[in-house]
């Protein structure tokens, strides 16, 4: 993975500090040409790595992404699923099964396990799994997908009701059928560490909070940093700057100085911002994209 | 230490997340519970943790402490009653009962049986709007007069199948869904209304009930509000709730994001608030608890409850259910205002001013 790679948060009016910033940001970024003109600043800055939402909009990024190849030649993606509104809107119109049934292939057989008439077998359950992290990444082909990530919404709401073994089904296909990296955000870090191990899941690369001030590390901060210690977990540190909350040169400066942490993802509007960061990161942190790099 | 054995009833979109929230906390040994065949067998192949499909047979059989209720509202009365009758301690979704009187009711049976019961009106764990209360308390902006309550939010957007949360009876609707959030603050901050005049219930996609909600309520000792909630507006990603208060000495601002002073002067024992204004932000606000799944009041409010059980509380913290009732009562007079058009609840004359006699040029 590269040091630093660059999320999406700030294109879709998310912003944890002021619902009138989040509308601006809304505003500004309601075309996709916005949003490619960061992305460049972001990529000529040296910046190689956009881990996103499966949203509709980046679709869109994704089409224009590769009809310049010659352009985004180091370009990659690192898909975060699923885009959890749709989904929600769907159960809200037709219910938990009614919504399953709307995204499964309507001739295939595992439309048909879920006409409600009997219960559902194990590998039925894998198979809708699979079939909806395949939708998920449609989008993607033809890209460089290298890494997919859960997202911490479902990612936890799995984690705390004890349904682990979806981790697992996850993993497997996307190893297996995506050849890619399965990884996983969470909002609590070192209890999802232990369930996936239990899993038989080894050294997951999983994206938390990770901050000087301990904002949002829910599990507390010192077992985060025992799990970072331990060497079991390949770290992506989000909210470096606690939203605002600790300076730029501080928070990379102690992030640097962490073992276990391989990357930093971070959102940002303007070219100073993105560069500054970019700095920050090679100033500390080596810089420089670690694989893949012919340079 | 023995764990609290709860049990959450109705996997639905709170229930689910309640449930994985109950289920991660350290104290609790937790049961669920689903009438819906598909869910309960899911997830009863997939977890290690129970799942009951009929609720009078879980009651009747698992040695319960608590039970989370989280089914359509209009089962909320009878299974609040069924789980106080088992002598268990009840945390329920919001809105509390569609009868008021329902909600009287079970006030009283909780107190009776010394029961932990709470509703889950998450608003008031949010950082900034319990910052809000505190200055509301602390006379931060003088006497309020001015009250201005919203919520909008993306979930009716087109006519749609029906479901519970599209029929009024069933508790559904802009009223009972949206608009209880902001009505159940206002009760925090001035208790219950003593009159509601103009309410308005309109609809816009829906055919079953509300999409809209306008209404003004007044104290008589303290402000005048005006509430403005509508749940077909595409343009917020999510429900925003907000409130805005005139008093005074200044003005406040709050939404799940932040709370923003205005003062006119400082006011004294008020650390941290000069004149002008201050912002303070929920996440400087906030304190992590053992689990974060979708926003820390939502942990925070489950793990108040669940630490009232534990530690043999004789009540809630927070949202005990004669707090709900009041937010009950309040939506009934909305209703009933805005069928009959008159009225409801009695306005002290707020000394009229008589109209002076005015020449052209005189005073």
């Amino acid at each position: 993975m590269d040091k630093l790679l660059f999320g999406d948060n700030q294109f879709f009016g998310i912003n944890h500090m002021s619902e009138e910033k989040a509308r601006a940001q809304a505003m500004r970024f309601q075309r996709t040409d916005a949003i490619m003109d960061v992305l460049d600043v972001a990529y000529d800055a040296g910046i190689r790595t956009f881990m996103c939402t499966t949203h509709d909009r980046i679709a869109e990024i994704a089409k224009r992404v590769k009809a310049d190849p010659a352009r985004y030649d180091g370009f990659q993606f690192y898909p975060c699923m699923p885009y959890a509104h749709k989904y929600a809107n769907a159960v809200t119109e037709h219910g938990m099964v009614g919504a399953l049934r709307e995204f499964m292939p309507s001739d295939g057989l595992l439309a048909t396990a879920l006409t409600g008439t009997k219960a559902l077998a194990t590998k039925e359950v894998d198979g809708i799994a699979r079939v909806l992290i395949d939708m998920e990444m449609k989008m993607f082909q033809g890209t460089k997908a290298p890494v997919v990530f859960i997202q911490n919404v479902f990612t936890d709401l799995l984690l705390g009701m004890g349904f682990t073994r979806a981790f697992k089904i996850f993993d497997d296909h996307i190893r297996e059928k995506h050849g890619a990296e399965p990884a996983y955000i969470t909002m609590n870090m070192p209890m999802l560490l232990d369930a996936l191990e239990k899993e038989g899941i080894e050294r997951p690369i999983i994206c938390s909070n990770i901050n000087k001030i301990g904002f949002r590390m829910s599990g507390g901060y010192d077992a985060y940093l025992d799990a970072l210690q331990s060497g079991r977990v390949r770290a992506v540190a989000m909210s470096v700057y606690a939203s605002g909350a600790i300076p730029a040169d501080e928070a990379i400066h102690w992030i640097s100085e962490l073992p276990g942490v391989e990357s930093i993802v971070f959102g940002a509007s303007s070219a100073g911002n993105i560069r500054g960061t970019k700095a920050l990161v090679d100033k500390y942190m080596g810089g420089g994209v670690q694989t893949g790099d012919p340079a | 230490m023995q764990k609290v054995k709860v049990a959450v009833v109705g996997l639905g979109k709170m229930g689910l997340s309640h449930f994985s929230m109950i289920n991660a906390h350290p104290d609790v040994d937790a049961v669920a519970c689903d009438g819906s065949a598909f869910m309960a067998d899911v997830l009863g192949r997939n977890i290690a943790t129970r799942v009951h499909r009929d609720y009078d047979q879980m009651l009747a059989n698992e040695p319960l402490d608590a039970v989370v209720i989280a089914t359509p509202s209009r089962l909320h009365a009878p299974m609040v009653t069924a789980a106080l009758d088992k002598g268990c301690h009840v945390f329920c979704e919001k809105p509390f009962c569609l009868d008021w009187q329902d909600s009287q009711r079970l006030t009283a049976l909780a107190a009776d049986k010394g029961r932990v019961a709470q509703v889950g009106y998450h608003y008031r764990y949010v950082g900034a709007f319990a910052e809000m209360k505190r200055l509301i308390e602390a006379g931060a902006i003088g006497r309020i007069t001015h009250v201005l309550a919203e919520a909008y939010g993306p979930v009716v957007l087109r006519p749609k199948r029906a479901t519970w949360r599209t029929d009024k009876a069933e508790g559904g609707g802009c009223l009972y869904d949206y608009a209880a959030h902001p009505l159940n603050l206002l009760n925090w901050f001035f208790g219950a209304p003593d009159q509601v005049i103009g309410s308005h219930l309109g609809q816009v996609f829906s055919e079953g009930t509300d999409d809209e909600v306008f209404s003004t309520l007044r104290w008589n000792d303290g402000p005048t509000a005006q509430l403005s909630v509508n749940w077909s507006d595409e343009s917020h990603r999510k429900m925003s709730t907000k409130i805005s208060l005139i008093g005074t000495n200044g003005r406040l601002y709050a939404d799940r994001q932040e709370c923003q002073a205005y003062l006119r002067k400082p006011v004294p024992g008020l650390a941290g608030y000069e004149d002008g204004w201050t912002v303070k932000y929920t996440t400087e606000l906030t304190e992590d608890r053992w689990f974060y799944l979708r926003g820390e009041e939502y942990s925070a409010q489950l793990d108040d409850f669940v630490g009232a059980v534990r530690d043999g509380k004789a009540g809630a913290a927070e949202n005990d259910f004669a707090s709900a009732t009041e937010t009950d009562r309040t939506m009934a007079m909305i209703i009933e205002n805005a069928e009959t058009g008159q009225p409801v609840g009695e306005a002290r004359a707020a000394a009229p001013q008589p109209a002076k006699k005015r020449g052209w040029f005189g005073r």
